[in-house]
């Protein structure tokens, strides 16, 4: 710790602290552009210039370390002043700079109510300009379906230069020309290839980046603002949705240091017009082949009619993607009164058994204890578009120090270096075997990590492959009791959860495939299971948010709430519990999904006993307590796990992985309903087309 | 500077890859620079594409060189826009850049300037014959010799509107001109002949080796050396105009040959050998951009020199030096190519 | 007037051959092994002893710069990197030392290195040089071939040294810019510390160097830091090449004492000022970014860092620049500001957008469209760029400006005065308010 004096309060900092650090410990408060905490250090915008006594120039803050200041000459701790005449002139000189060329465009400005160079110019500028030259107009750029440019307002701070060369590792933007030519473009105005380019808007200090498809909707002032989380994937990003009476207008990303850090992906962020569009507003019940508009009362009585006829041993029930924790509670209780054992979440059919221990299907670590691993195996995952934000993890640990990743599957451009180990199971045999170097590399480490994902699961010989590769964890000592270092990559946000609920087949029970074959139930119960069709013979009852493959299957459609619509449970691929929050309400008829479960439960005769959603989670945390431990993962028991995993046995086939999530855009039924992201899917279906040639 | 923009499609080559013998010049250049960092030699490379495709990069270029590099499109093309001596549109055959930075504007640039622009019409653009197009840039670097302007990769120095026009003519016509000053200057020595560096024991080597008696008497060597360097600060001290200390002075003169002795004698001071070593590019290269073959001219030129020297190079003149493998022989010493820097903040870029 | 026999660089007309056997004759290579056996620290030192200050503009003792560099390898190579990329309007020196006494330098560069324990050298030359790029390629050959250099040398210390060269960049000439470059990036510079001497050319300890400072040291280490200490005055020590141009009877490159006063200067070895000394009207002394220093000023004054750093001025690069007063002084500030503007790279905000605004206000001033009030703003505008950069480009571009209000205030008024005492159909611009 070093001694630093701060416009005379002394603070006792780390010395690799960077003044502005500093000064923020002190309580002062530094502007600034183009520094970012989580990007590199550039320096070039200089407003954060401080006076540093001794020094012969004010110094940028935001690049100087307290260590590299010189003690005064009795060895004083070396003084910064922040509200000294030096320091004010400095702020006010670059201000005007800024603003000379800035077009006074504000009521037009998207940027307008959350922009930093008007909140700074406010605070720190002066009140009227000496510039009297014409100002510099600058051409628009086309970056991508998802940024709007208006290059007149750049301030050049390169920071989503920075970003894409940093985080995303898709090194799309720069800054062609120099001097006051110099202009922020992509490569002759080609879109963008990240699928984490809608954060650059967010990171740019001025309106010359502003997410196109709410360009002109919305101003900051008339959103209220929701605190959620994320189910487009299993990682549970941190988002905040913000609403303007009942419409989400925009998903923005919220801080959390474990899962997201700042970032999220384009799908979390602009699935946003999915949930308008598509919707299941009431329920519908089909006649004569038909689906035709119904009420409540007549679709329940449907059901009814339907279900009391039946054998409890032909009926079954099925959980999608979305589905939160309650409504699963709520069907799985349904179920079971009825005597229902053909139960099962598993959509893909991934060879998981919730019997074999949590451990068997989370991530082991945490996300942010991928930063402490030294060497990482993926086995049949694509880690950038299964788990976006998992992956921007594993290429900030590369960034930090030497990392071997290797990686078995499909032969994918993960952002970082990697060595591409083969295809399918006989690599992962190889490995074992000690005939692959890569091997090597996952003895050696300290703490190895074997991530593998459903693609390699989901599968006939699952359970031979989740067993041999538990069996090379076992083997590198992958697992100990303070390093879990294997784990399977969920891409379901629902998953989770409904394995914790137990939600799979009871003693006898129909799997997953076995339920959708024809014929195989005459009444199958489908919680937005959109992914999978259920085979014909059957009566099919689908509650859901939108009028996908799974409503146009069903025989009655009971319309759900999406997940900005509910405050529902979701745990997240880690095994860590969170809660969404309601931003709004479902459209037309459609209600709260456990409710829905709860008034059918009646109509039934097997009544929930629950009335309201505390209710249900009260009964559900003294069932499964924890649930009710938000944001916390439970602790697994990983070890005995692997045991058992590596116990498994089996013969795995020869046939390669195949992907899981084969197009990231369009990965379930709210994202297949925005057509923003249909846009960037058929964008990066034509970059794969031409990256084949 | 106006933005630097790619020339328009229809300008575009629709391909573009180097010639066999530039891939392995680039070859070559990519093992000055230790491994993984190839990106080094992108400026090179653009540079030898330039030159390979008459005078101006196209994208496909462009597009070739990062290829080449491993580097991301939009990086090299970064590069190729910051800095200016990359044409993106096409230029003249004789690609004249008239240097307008204050020593030459003070010594007559305008008036080339006017002169240009009168016969050749805005910067930028072609001349309708295609032999000239132009453009005024900053600072040459040959500012004693001022006006200057470089055609091509050559520098025409001590310019005025009426010489310009006739080297231009004679270039346009083909006809053989001097690179350099056109008044008659070797390089940047006072107009008419300098009166220092006339001194024959310069240049007939008598001086070499004179300089070790400072290190030979090793009982005086102290001695002598405190004395001198007192002597020559107390010198400096008082003298406005030290006196030369003389360590290092040549003792005996026994020059024979020196251009002093041949000036005395009437002769021209300068051996006629040592003129055309000194100037080995008295005819210009200003071959129209479009042929490359001017390397093999060049190489055959440059051994004809060092032939001269009497030191025939085994190394292709052209061609880098090769890389050291490991060229660490002192133990403390690691090799500096190869070995890996462990403490790059910049991996991630 | 130096006499002929303390000049190091003998061949600065190039009237001789640049060749190795004619610069062997000359004097370079002679004894190379035998200094290197005198030992590193044996180097440094008389290094330091001659005063040798950097020539490449700032003036920073080159000795101590040598001596930073860290004894010891922690793993990681050093490098040297010579500054070739002499851009700095006025100054031609370095050009003849490399198409001419390229030996003198290659030299330099090897008993550099040796004293840095760099084994490899990049030498870094300016893009529009492509002659002398040749030229100093054909000088390492030959050294190549003569086993001067390479791995395996006569002198025992393997060394390798490539010429590497640019494309048109005058912020390259910045020493973390010319890094950047050299790595194939934009030439941009960095933020410091860390310096280079820490962590510089691929991440590794590196020192740059003018070429004229690397060029100068086999001789100074032939003849002693003590000899080299002898020339010129306190603390600015040895000879120097002027680059004299401009209104002078006969522009030409000399190497002279540091101290040698302007007026031997130009009456001595550039035929006298054209049209007497009563016509001088200023000179910028040290390359365009010094400010210039009116005649009454500088004609006696002894050129070397400390008087001219007195005059509010500097050395720079010895790049002395010289206008009579047939110059319209107010227009070449202003193309020296245009110079500025085009050379920005645009990375911090004061310069990148001062540069254009400091341009565009000289060239109305030098119109005389200008209001009086605003020579005041625009030297607050200067103010405002210099010392607020990364790099020193934003207070070179300050300093001309500053310079011509200091000295030139009435000529500015002057010509403001005499345009709106005319009907002009442009009205002059005011600031919005």
């Amino acid at each position: 710790m070093t001694k630093i004096v701060v416009d005379g309060t002394e603070v006792d900092v780390p010395a690799e602290y960077t003044l502005l650090q500093a000064c923020e410990a002190a309580g002062a408060e530094i502007p600034r552009f183009c520094f970012h905490e989580r990007l590199s250090i550039a320096g070039n915008c200089r407003m954060c210039l401080v006076e540093l006594k001794g020094a012969p120039k004010p110094v940028a803050s935001c690049a100087y370390a307290v260590k590299d200041c010189r003690p005064g000459p009795n060895g004083e701790p070396p003084e910064v002043l922040t509200r000294s005449g030096q320091t004010k002139k400095a702020r006010e000189g670059v201000m005007e700079f800024l603003l000379i060329n800035h077009p006074l465009d504000c009521p037009i400005c998207d940027q307008g109510g959350h922009c930093d160079l008007q909140d700074q110019a406010m605070a720190y500028g002066v009140d009227s300009t000496r510039y009297g030259e014409n100002k510099r107009a600058v051409e628009e750029k086309y970056i991508g379906p998802l940024v709007r440019t208006a290059m007149n307002r750049c301030i050049h701070c390169t920071r989503c230069v920075r970003f894409l060369a940093e985080v995303a590792g898709v090194p799309d933007l720069g800054a062609i020309g120099r001097g006051e030519d110099m202009e922020i473009t992509s490569y002759l105005e080609s879109a963008m290839g990240s699928e984490l380019q809608g954060n650059v808007a967010d990171l740019c200090p001025v309106g010359a980046l502003v997410h196109k498809p709410q360009s002109y909707e919305v101003r900051p002032w008339e959103l209220s603002k929701t605190e959620s989380v994320d189910v487009m994937d299993a990682v549970g990003c941190a988002i905040r949705v913000d609403a303007r009476g009942r419409e989400v207008m925009q998903i923005e990303p919220r801080v959390h240091e474990g899962i997201n850090e700042e970032w999220i992906s384009d799908k979390t962020r602009h699935a946003v017009d999915g949930l308008r569009t598509q919707r299941l507003d009431r329920p519908y019940l089909r006649e004569n082949g038909r689906l035709r508009p119904a009420s409540w009362g007549e679709a329940f009585a449907a059901i009814a009619a339907k279900v009391k006829g039946t054998d409890p041993k032909r009926i079954g029930a099925v959980v999608g993607d979305l589905a939160g924790v309650e409504e699963i509670y709520a069907l799985k209780a349904l179920m079971t009164s009825l005597g229902v054992t053909n139960l099962d979440c598993r959509q893909a059919g991934e060879a998981i058994d919730p019997a074999w221990g949590r451990a068997a299907y989370t991530l082991g670590t945490s996300i942010d204890g991928i930063e402490e691993a030294d060497a990482i195996l993926l086995v049949g995952t694509n880690p950038r578009l299964e788990a976006s934000l998992l992956n921007v993890r594993i290429r900030k640990r590369w960034r930090m120090g030497p990392l071997a990743v290797g990686l078995i599957g499909e032969a994918v451009d993960l952002t970082y270096p990697h060595t591409y180990l083969g295809a399918g199971p006989e690599t992962l045999a190889d490995l074992a075997s000690g005939q692959h170097s890569f091997g090597e590399a996952l003895k050696a480490a300290n703490r190895p990590l074997i991530i593998v994902g459903t693609g390699a699961l989901a599968r006939p010989d699952g359970a031979a492959i989740l067993a041999a590769a538990s069996k090379l964890a076992k083997d590198i000592g992958a697992v100990m009791p303070e390093w879990s270092g294997f784990g399977v990559l969920q891409t379901a946000a629902a998953r989770v959860g409904a394995l914790d609920l137990g939600f799979v087949p009871a003693e006898g029970g129909l799997d997953f495939a076995g339920m959708t074959q024809a014929g195989a139930l005459d009444v199958v119960f489908s919680l937005g299971a959109d992914e999978v069709e259920i085979g014909p013979g059957a009566f099919v009852v689908y509650q859901g948010t939108h009028g996908d493959r799974g409503a146009t299957r069903a025989d009655v459609v009971l319309p759900g709430a999406a997940y900005t619509e509910k405050s529902a449970t979701y745990v997240n691929l880690e095994g860590r519990v969170q809660t969404t929050n309601r931003a709004g309400f479902p459209p037309g008829d459609a209600r709260e999904d456990w409710a829905i479960l709860r008034a059918l439960s009646d109509v039934l005769g097997k009544r929930l006993p629950f009335d309201s959603l505390s209710a249900l989670r009260r009964a559900l945390y003294a069932e499964h307590p924890h649930f009710a431990a938000l944001d916390a993962i439970a602790p697994s028991d990983a070890v005995t796990t692997l045991e058992t995993l590596s116990g498994l046995g089996g013969e795995p086939t020869r046939t390669g992985f195949v992907a899981a999530v084969p197009d990231f855009y369009l990965s379930n039924a709210i994202a297949r309903a925005s057509r923003v992201l249909a846009e960037c899917s058929s964008l990066a279906r034509v970059r794969g087309l031409e990256a084949a040639e | 500077m106006a933005n630097r923009r790619l020339a328009p499609a229809s300008e575009q080559p629709a391909a573009f890859a180097f010639s066999s013998e530039n891939a392995d010049w680039a070859k070559g250049q990519i093992e000055k620079y230790p491994e993984g960092r190839q990106a080094s030699a992108v400026i090179p490379l653009l540079w030898k594409a330039q030159e390979q495709n008459g005078g101006w990069l196209p994208q496909k270029a462009i597009e070739a060189v990062a290829d080449e590099l491993g580097m991301p499109h939009i990086r090299v093309l970064e590069v190729a826009t910051f800095y200016t001596m990359f044409a993106l549109e096409p230029v003249g055959k004789f690609w004249i850049q008239l240097c307008g930075t204050v020593p030459c504007d003070s010594c007559g640039a305008r008036g080339l300037k006017d002169y240009l622009h009168h016969r050749l019409g805005a910067p930028g653009h072609v001349s309708a014959d295609g032999n000239f197009s132009w453009l005024e840039v900053e600072c040459l670097g040959a500012c004693c010799n001022a006006p200057m302007a470089q055609i091509n990769q050559d520098y025409y120095e001590d310019l005025t509107p009426d010489l310009l026009g006739k080297l231009m003519d004679d270039l346009a016509a083909g006809r053989p001109v001097k690179i350099g000053s056109q008044v008659g200057r070797t390089s940047s020595e006072p107009l008419g002949g300098a009166d220092t560096l006339t001194d024959a024991t310069l240049f007939d080597g008598s001086r070499v080796g004179a300089w070790r008696k400072r290190f030979e008497q090793k009982d005086e060597e102290n001695e002598a050396g405190k004395a001198e360097a007192a002597s020559s600060e107390q010198r400096a001290a008082s003298d406005p105009k030290p006196a030369r200390p003389d360590a290092g002075r040549a003792v005996g003169t026994s020059a024979t040959d020196a251009p002093a002795q041949r000036a005395a004698a009437g002769e021209t001071p300068v051996k006629a050998g040592d003129k055309v070593d000194a100037a080995d590019r008295t005819e210009s290269t200003a071959q129209p951009n479009k042929s490359a073959p001017a390397a093999p001219e060049t190489i055959a030129k440059a051994e004809a020199a060092g032939a001269e020297a009497g030191t025939q190079s085994a190394l292709p003149r052209n061609e880098p030096p090769p890389q050291p493998v490991n060229s660490g022989a002192s133990a403390d010493a690691p090799a500096p190519a190869s070995a890996p820097h462990p403490s790059d903040p910049k991996k991630g870029n | 007037m130096l006499a002929d026999q303390d000049r190091i660089f003998t061949n600065l007309y190039g009237l001789h051959s640049p060749g190795l056997d004619a610069a062997k004759q000359r004097g370079a290579w002679d004894g190379t092994k035998f200094l290197l056996e005198m030992g590193r620290d044996w180097i440094i030192d008389e290094m330091k002893q001659s005063g040798l200050r950097g020539r490449g503009g700032a003036g920073f003792p080159t000795g101590l710069k040598w001596s930073f560099m860290p004894k010891k390898s922690d793993g990681r190579p050093h490098y040297l990197v010579v500054n070739a990329d002499e851009s700095e309007p006025g100054t031609c020196k370095d050009r003849e030392i490399m198409r001419h006494d390229p030996h003198l330098l290659i030299e330099g560069c090897m008993l550099a290195s040796f004293a840095m324990a760099a084994h490899a050298c990049y030498i870094y030359i300016r893009g529009e040089y492509v002659a002398e790029k040749h030229a100093l390629q054909r000088a390492v050959d030959e050294a190549y071939a003569a086993r001067l250099v390479g791995k395996d040398n006569v002198h025992g210390y393997p060394f390798d040294i490539y010429v590497h060269h640019g494309a048109g960049a005058y912020i390259c000439g910045e020493e973390t810019a010319l890094l950047e470059s050299l790595e194939g990036k934009k030439g941009m510079p960095r933020l410091k510390p860390p310096f280079p001497a820490n962590m510089g050319l691929y991440g590794c300890p590196t020192t740059v160097n003018n070429v004229e400072s690397i060029a100068v040291a086999g001789t100074i280490l032939r003849r002693g830091g003590a000899w080299f200490a002898g020339l010129g005055g306190k603390n600015n020590t040895g000879t120097k090449l002027f680059c004299v141009s401009g209104h002078v009877n006969k522009p030409c490159n000399v190497e002279e004492e540091l101290g040698i006063t302007f007026r031997e200067l130009v009456d001595k070895h550039c035929g006298g000022m054209r049209g007497g000394w009563d016509n001088l009207l200023c000179s910028i002394p040290g390359g365009s970014s010094v400010p210039l220093v009116p005649a009454e000023q500088i004609i006696d004054a002894k050129m070397d860092f400390d008087t001219l750093k007195n005059l509010g001025s500097g050395l720079g690069t010895a790049a002395v620049i010289v206008l009579d007063r047939s110059t319209d002084i107010v227009s070449a500030i202003a193309r020296i500001a245009y110079f500025y503007k085009h050379e920005s790279c645009g990375q911090c905000t004061p310069c990148r957008e001062g540069t254009g605004w400091m341009w565009r206000v000289m060239l109305r001033m030098a119109e005389g469209r200008a209001q009086r009030r605003e020579i005041d703003m625009l030297l607050d505008v200067t103010k405002q760029i210099e010392g607020h950069t990364i790099c020193a480009l934003g207070d070179a571009a300050a300093w001309p400006i500053q310079g011509l209000i200091r000295h030139f205030r009435p000529e500015i008024e002057k010509r403001i005065d005499r345009y709106s005492a005319n009907p002009h159909s442009d009205p002059v611009p005011m600031a919005a308010e």
